[in-house]
């Protein structure tokens, strides 16, 4: 599937795709979205750039094995939950900040990073398991590059 | 007493597992002298159970503990009375001689930390197993003392008889601990009562119950194992492959009356009754025949008392079981006594070997002159073992008798099997407390002489114990005899036997058992020649049938998971879904909950329509494709159609995740085409393909009829109104999906990404597993 028309059209492609996944992320809040389903978009999304330039360009191109990714999702996720404890409250409570950023007020939540958490395991799952599908079998070069 | 003595008794149970985790650190530090250090620990919680004496003397019982799971009415919580004072006193007492002797012993061991990690370890559990209140701390500390008992014997884990040995007690004892679970169950359900304090004064409902019978035999099953009662008596003389220190202490002091305690311990609520008047007189009878027959044919030191051992805890179990005030006192009498004796002897025994080189009684000799003070507790121990005036054994042997001599028939056949026993033990006892030391000086292995300190301490303690507590039997008894005697039965009684012999039946009993155990001592070598040959003519024993037991096992689970197990991917998915289809399709037609034929939909869309016609043809375009990718392909067809239908029915979200997950689904299954390289098309007769269809469609028939009818009950608007209600309020989202999603069940979320995680993981190690045999492979060709 090495064609030019979709090496030529891949890049743009995978980043529309990757900000309208984080769009889709933070939309969930309160429309429909959220990190689950943000995070299949991104898998995606990486997907497509791994067949058009094959699989060591994206795992040069976002850096860290997405088993990491992953890893630091969920930590991420439980952590969320776990900050709970230090406020004293039962485990998972979500916590609001409203900080004032250019006259803007942001309201920021536990919830939010847990959904984030959320996200990124959901990327790095699946996209560890669609690299290591789509290497060229025999060619087990993952940890090289 | 003082106000924190909750908190002490508590402290004094850990004590033992505290040292534990320190030992291998200590010994590493500072080598066998690391033995002192921990020999405090059972010292000084043996310090602290002696503070009870007065106390329990006194008819009183201490209970305490803390609550551990209030709503399950689960305690960690203790109970002393006599029975288990005295069982607390000889764990934590013979503990400290024995780490110190271990010490000594173990000197110079690569594994010595390990060694008093594991022994420590063990003394924690025993010492929790006969302390418990609760009927589950009970079965947690019988079940840790089984499971140390194992690393125990197995210690010498390079030799394979040890490896054997090991797991023999471990199958034997923790079989009979599950037994023992069941049993508690029951006594729990009949009952009521999680605590012993409280069963034990509970009186005769228990023997009334219809299921006193099974409680009883699961109870026994437990005590037999534990406490080598015959036919399961065969993993004892095999557990001697462990080290001396260990076979003192677990193998005859202490684990091995786990059992007997158990039966004294339940012998208010449960004794008296004909079952268990005849199974433990019984059993207790064959066991103490069998053992002493055994140990009479043994060579062997370790052997000899093993086999004694057992013969010991036959009388033990049988007096219990005879259960009228005079057995009670006589097991209580025999019980203290042997634990003294017996550890003494085996601690002899392997001072002799350490020393010598060889515990073959018949290669060593004249020792004496060698080994003066080990002798000397040789022969204490053995004086109390054959039941001669003046030691404790023969307060024991005396009231054995007393209990035991009565004019009917039955108290003649256990008089008559005790003597027999007592005779044989009598020879036994006197042939390893004097063949090594006495006659000829033999030359053996190793150049022996005296060992250190802490090797002769051990023994000498013991023995002299032995003879201290008849020459004051009045404070023995105060102390020890009468509360622990008056625990079993749950009566007040006195014990008062001294070491002064009184004329009566009792005491031509005792010299008609010297004269026979002389008589066999002098013609050992006779009697063991006989014993060899009386016991190959009767064949293979019950150790032979345990390794055809074990093999069998092992031959049937292997052929019980290469049937459910094939390993074939077709089996196992067909399995499973024929099993979808019968629990789908059974119940409804079986209790007639067959949903009402759905009505055609009268306001159906074009569009709806339309969707619902596209997903029929990504199915049949499924069934009649001609290769798989385009199978594949036509499945993203319906899968789509169906997320659109989604939309179109108000579930955006769900939606959404279906488009995502049909993208990916066939982005991924296109990919494990290209990478297993398959045949485009699979070839499948016309049979088979009926046959998976029959399978599918009856699936697809359930769910279809499961979700008409659970379309047809009113829909309860409970949890809508709620997430409307809340959702905006408390967690301040307009998104009622996401919000359950990320907060209100936030924590389901966090399992499921975490399954997430774990899945990718697994996948991410099939895919390299099949990488690594094709990259292996290629180098081969």
């Amino acid at each position: 599937m090495n064609t030019l028309i979709l090496r030529t059209v891949a890049p743009s492609l995978t980043a529309l795709m990757l900000l309208f996944s984080v769009f889709v992320l933070l939309r969930g809040h309160n429309e429909p979205g959220g990190g689950f389903i943000g995070g299949l978009i991104a898998a995606s999304a990486l997907a497509i750039y791994g067949i058009a330039f094959g699989v060591p360009s994206v795992r040069r191109a976002i850096r860290f094995h997405p088993m990491a990714i992953a890893g630091f999702g969920l930590l991420l996720a439980t952590l969320s939950g776990a900050l709970s404890i230090v406020f004293g409250v039962p485990f998972m409570t979500g916590l609001w900040v409203y900080p004032v950023i250019f006259d803007v007020e942001l309201p920021l939540s536990t919830v939010m990073s847990f959904d984030i958490g959320v996200y990124l395991v959901v990327v790095g799952a699946i996209t560890s398991i669609a690299l290591a599908l789509e290497q060229e079998p025999g060619s087990d070069v993952e940890e090289k590059d | 007493m003082a106000a924190n003595a909750p908190a002490l008794t508590f402290f004094a149970l850990f004590l033992p597992f505290v040292a534990s985790v320190l030992a291998p650190f200590l010994t590493r530090l500072m080598g066998d002298r690391a033995a002192l250090v921990l020999a405090l620990a059972p010292a000084l919680a043996f310090a602290h159970f002696c503070t009870f004496l007065p106390e329990i003397a006194a008819g009183e019982v201490v209970t305490g503990g803390y609550a551990w799971a209030p709503s399950f009415n689960l305690s960690f919580s203790w109970f002393l009375d006599g029975l288990s004072l005295t069982f607390a006193l000889l764990i934590t007492g013979i503990g400290t001689l024995i780490v110190l002797y271990s010490g000594g012993y173990m000197k110079g061991h690569e594994g010595q930390g390990h060694f008093m990690a594991f022994i420590l370890a063990f003394m924690g559990a025993m010492l929790g197993l006969v302390v418990s209140d609760s009927f589950l701390m009970l079965f947690v500390y019988w079940e840790l003392t089984s499971i140390t008992s194992f690393l125990l014997i197995g210690f010498d884990h390079e030799r394979e008889a040890a490896r054997r040995a090991a797991l023999q007690a471990l199958v034997v004892t923790g079989g009979g601990g599950l037994c023992l679970l069941a049993g508690l169950v029951f006594l729990w359900n009949i009952t009521g009562v999680t605590q012993l304090s409280l069963l034990v004064h509970l009186g005769d409902g228990l023997r009334q119950s219809p299921f006193y019978l099974a409680t009883l035999l699961l109870v026994l099953a437990g005590a037999f194992t534990k406490s080598a009662q015959f036919p399961f008596h065969f993993w004892l003389p095999n557990a001697m492959e462990a080290p001396t220190p260990v076979s003192a202490y677990l193998h005859s002091a202490t684990m091995v009356k786990a059992g007997v305690y158990l039966l004294m311990r339940l012998n208010p609520v449960m004794g008296d009754t004909p079952a268990w008047v005849i199974l433990l007189p019984f059993f207790g009878g064959i066991t103490l025949i069998a053992g002493t027959f055994l140990a009479v044919r043994q060579t062997d030191l370790k052997l000899m008392l093993a086999y004694t051992t057992m013969a010991s805890l036959g009388l033990l179990v049988m007096l219990t079981g005879f259960g009228s005030a005079h057995a009670v006192e006589a097991a209580v009498l025999y019980l203290v006594a042997h634990s003294l004796f017996k550890g003494a002897l085996f601690m002899v025994a392997g001072t002799v070997d350490h020393e010598a080189g060889t515990r073959d009684v018949t290669k060593l000799g004249g020792l004496r002159a060698a080994m003066p003070i080990t002798f000397g507790a040789a022969l204490l121990a053995a004086l109390s073992m054959g039941g001669l005036p003046l030691f404790f054994g023969f307060l024991a042997k005396e009231e054995i008798y007393a209990a035991l001599a009565a004019g009917n028939p039955r108290a003649v056949f256990f008089t008559g099997l005790a003597v027999i026993g007592n005779a044989l033990m009598f020879a036994v006892a006197f042939a390893v407390a004097l063949k090594p030391f006495l006659g000829p000086h033999v030359e053996t292995p190793k150049h022996a002489h005296e060992g250190p300190v802490t090797l002769w301490l051990g023994p000498v303690v013991l023995s002299v114990l032995g003879l201290a507590a008849a020459l004051f039997s009045g404070v023995a008894h105060r102390y020890i005899s009468s509360p622990m005697a008056s625990a079993i039965t749950d009566q007040k009684i006195a014990v008062d036997i001294s070491s002064v012999p009184h004329l009566g039946v009792p005491l031509l009993l005792s010299v008609i058992t010297v004269l026979l155990g002389m008589l066999a001592f002098w013609r050992l070598t006779d009697l063991r020649a006989f014993m060899v040959r009386a016991l190959e003519s009767l064949g293979p024993g019950p150790d032979r049938g345990f390794d055809l037991f074990v093999s069998d096992l092992v031959r049937l689970s292997g052929a019980v998971t290469r049937l459910v197990q094939p390993g074939r991917l077709e089996i196992y998915i067909t399995a499973t879904f024929i099993l979808l289809a019968v629990t789908l399709l059974v119940p409804p037609f079986l209790f007639g909950e067959l949903p009402a034929m759905p009505a055609w939909p009268e306001d159906l869309l074009v569009q709806e329509a339309a969707f619902f016609a596209i997903a029929v043809i990504g199915l049949i375009a499924v069934l009649r494709a001609k290769d798989r990718l385009t199978a594949i392909v036509s499945l993203g067809i319906q899968g789509f159609a169906v997320a659109v239908i989604f939309l179109l029915f108000g579930a955006p979200d769900l939606s959404f995740t279906q488009f995502m997950v049909e993208t990916l689904s066939v982005v991924i299954l296109a990919l494990v085409m290209t990478r297993l390289r398959l045949t485009p098309r699979d070839h499948r007769p016309l049979g088979q393909s009926l046959f998976d269809g029959m399978v599918a469609v009856a699936c697809g028939l359930g769910f279809t009829l499961l979700l008409l009818k659970s379309t047809e009950a009113p829909f309860d608007t409970l949890l809508t109104d709620f997430f409307n209600t809340y959702s905006k309020t408390v967690a301040h989202s307009a998104n009622v999906v996401n919000v359950i999603i990320v907060d209100f069940r936030g924590t389901d979320t966090l399992g499921e990404i975490a399954v997430v995680m774990v899945t990718g993981l697994a996948v991410l190690a099939l895919i390299r597993v099949r990488a690594g045999r094709r990259a292996g492979s290629g180098e081969g060709r």
